[in-house]
């Protein structure tokens, strides 16, 4: 009998992210509530319709949310316990947790299409219906910023959802952790001057602008802040995933 | 062919499971027989590789479980009934395992009516499942790869009396074609009922082993007067085992 080629368990991993009532519904609320706030820019908001501004306006619900898919990715194995299954179904755990990192980035990159796709449909409404006129001009290094920086975020989801192994748990970390150190560089002098080197919200900014006009320094920030944020919790949520117990309670 | 070798399992200062030897060989149906919390779950747990040994070793068809490539097809297992996600269908539960397996999708179809789920209760989400419900639909993904072995923990729990006739009838053909069906309970007669061996674990160690006309033979007795015998002078953080055993008993009796 042969293994289970990497391929196919990275398709079962991305069914398993949308065949159920909440996930299927996170992804549903997470696009509505993206195409709420494009609809109030571009119908309530003043002025700032131009297909770029609504581009930006999608991040917000995209970074606050689409990581919760990553989250839920990795923690429904010990939530719902369906990990007595997975883990003997392929007990080569790495690969799975693998696995969960790649079906989680490819949901990522259809999302971050979705979210362009609304953008510009919204601009396209604002063009068709009030008097503004069509603006469509956007740096190629915002797009594909844009597309790392989701790639980011959702990796960064597997990775606390597998550290964590609890729902409730990670999701609190995935929020709290990084905005309570926002607030202590805000805060504290010495940390501020370094916060670009080890904050991960304030390393990333510039990507989603114009990635194609960052300097080697900006780069090395986001090189750092990731591996503090993102690959130090998925190398520890990989060894936690091959290492622990799968129990049933 | 499952083989437990001195296979023990620490937690701190306490041994769940403690020096377990025994085997569970092809064309045999071999009864896991203890109290609850005497080790059961956790010794099937280690013999498919998701508990870490402490010490010894565990061998499902000559290997340890994690060495098997796509163990699905090889190996049955089922663990916890419960242990589904409440927001999938039974059906799409079924099809992801056959997916991963590599089996196709009618496969899913025949062990849905192997186990006696109808189409519209596949179709529904496990929250709505009745215990008995899910124990079927565990069973099923157990038998999806069409396995040599089967590793069933408590399968009969929650399933009618005519759902445990039928268990029966489906682990003794699984055996006499010549597959391994380890099978752990608490229903004693049941267990009597249908296994050609019987290992009885009590506070993690083994108190008996043999065939099961042995060791009924032996004590001239039921397998209950035996058990309970067996176990009575075991009792582990604070619970009564033997209190346990006469609660399945009487459940058993029901």
């Amino acid at each position: 009998m042969t293994a289970i080629p990497f391929a196919r368990l990275t398709l079962v991993e991305w069914r398993k992210q949308l065949d159920t009532s909440a996930g299927l519904w996170l992804l549903i609320s997470i696009a509505l509530v993206t195409a709420a706030v494009l609809a109030v820019m571009a119908f309530i908001g003043e002025g700032a319709t131009s297909f770029e501004a609504l581009y930006f306006g999608t991040s917000t619900p995209m970074a606050l949310l689409l990581p919760i898919v990553g989250i839920l990715a990795a923690t429904s194995e010990w939530s719902q316990r369906t990990g007595l299954i997975t883990f003997t179904l392929e007990p080569r755990r790495t690969r799975v947790g693998l696995a969960k990192l790649v079906s989680a980035l490819g949901s990522g990159i259809v999302f971050f299409g979705v979210a362009v796709f609304l953008a510009a449909t919204f601009h396209l409404a604002v063009v068709t219906f009030t008097d503004a006129t069509a603006a469509w001009e956007i740096p190629a290094g915002a797009l594909w910023g844009g597309l790392l920086l989701t790639a980011v975020y959702m990796a960064q989801g597997v990775a606390f959802g597998a550290l964590i192994q609890n729902t409730a748990g990670a999701i609190v970390a995935f929020f709290a952790l990084p905005t309570a150190f926002t607030l202590i560089g805000s805060l504290v002098g010495a940390v501020r001057d370094a916060m670009p080197w080890i904050d991960l919200t304030t390393a990333t900014e510039p990507l989603l602008l114009d990635a194609g006009a960052m300097t080697g320094e900006q780069w090395a920030h986001v090189a750092t802040a990731s591996a503090i944020w993102l690959l130090l919790p998925l190398a520890l949520g990989l060894v936690r995933i091959a290492r622990s117990e799968i129990k049933s309670s | 062919m499952i083989t437990a070798d001195h296979l023990t399992r620490r937690y701190g200062d306490v041994t769940a499971v403690g020096n377990v030897t025994f085997e569970a060989r092809p064309g045999l149906v071999t009864g896991f027989l203890g109290p609850n919390g005497a080790g059961k779950s956790t010794t099937m747990r280690m013999l498919c590789g998701l508990t870490p040994v402490t010490s010894g070793t565990a061998h499902v068809l000559g290997v340890p479980f994690r060495e098997l490539s796509n163990p699905g097809r090889r190996v049955g297992v089922l663990l916890d009934a419960a242990a589904q996600h409440s927001g999938r269908t039974g059906r799409e539960a079924l099809t992801l395992s056959a997916m991963l397996m590599g089996v196709g999708r009618r496969r899913v179809t025949e062990v849905l009516e192997l186990v006696g789920l109808t189409a519209k209760e596949a179709d529904r989400r496990v929250k709505g499942y009745s215990l008995g419900m899910r124990q079927r639909l565990g069973i099923a993904n157990a038998l999806l790869g069409e396995p040599e072995v089967l590793i069933l923990d408590e399968p009969a729990n929650g399933l009618d009396p005519a759902g445990i006739r039928w268990m029966r009838d489906l682990l003794r053909d699984f055996a006499r074609s010549g597959g391994t069906v380890l099978l752990s309970s608490h229903l004693l007669h049941e267990v009597e009922r249908v296994a050609d061996e019987i290992v009885v674990i009590g506070n993690g160690r083994i108190v008996a082993q043999g065939s099961t006309e042995v060791l009924l033979s032996h004590s001239q007795r039921s397998l209950e007067d035996l058990f309970l015998d067996l176990t009575a002078d075991v009792s582990r953080d604070g619970t009564d085992p033997a209190a346990a055993a006469t609660d399945s008993a009487r459940e058993d009796a029901r």
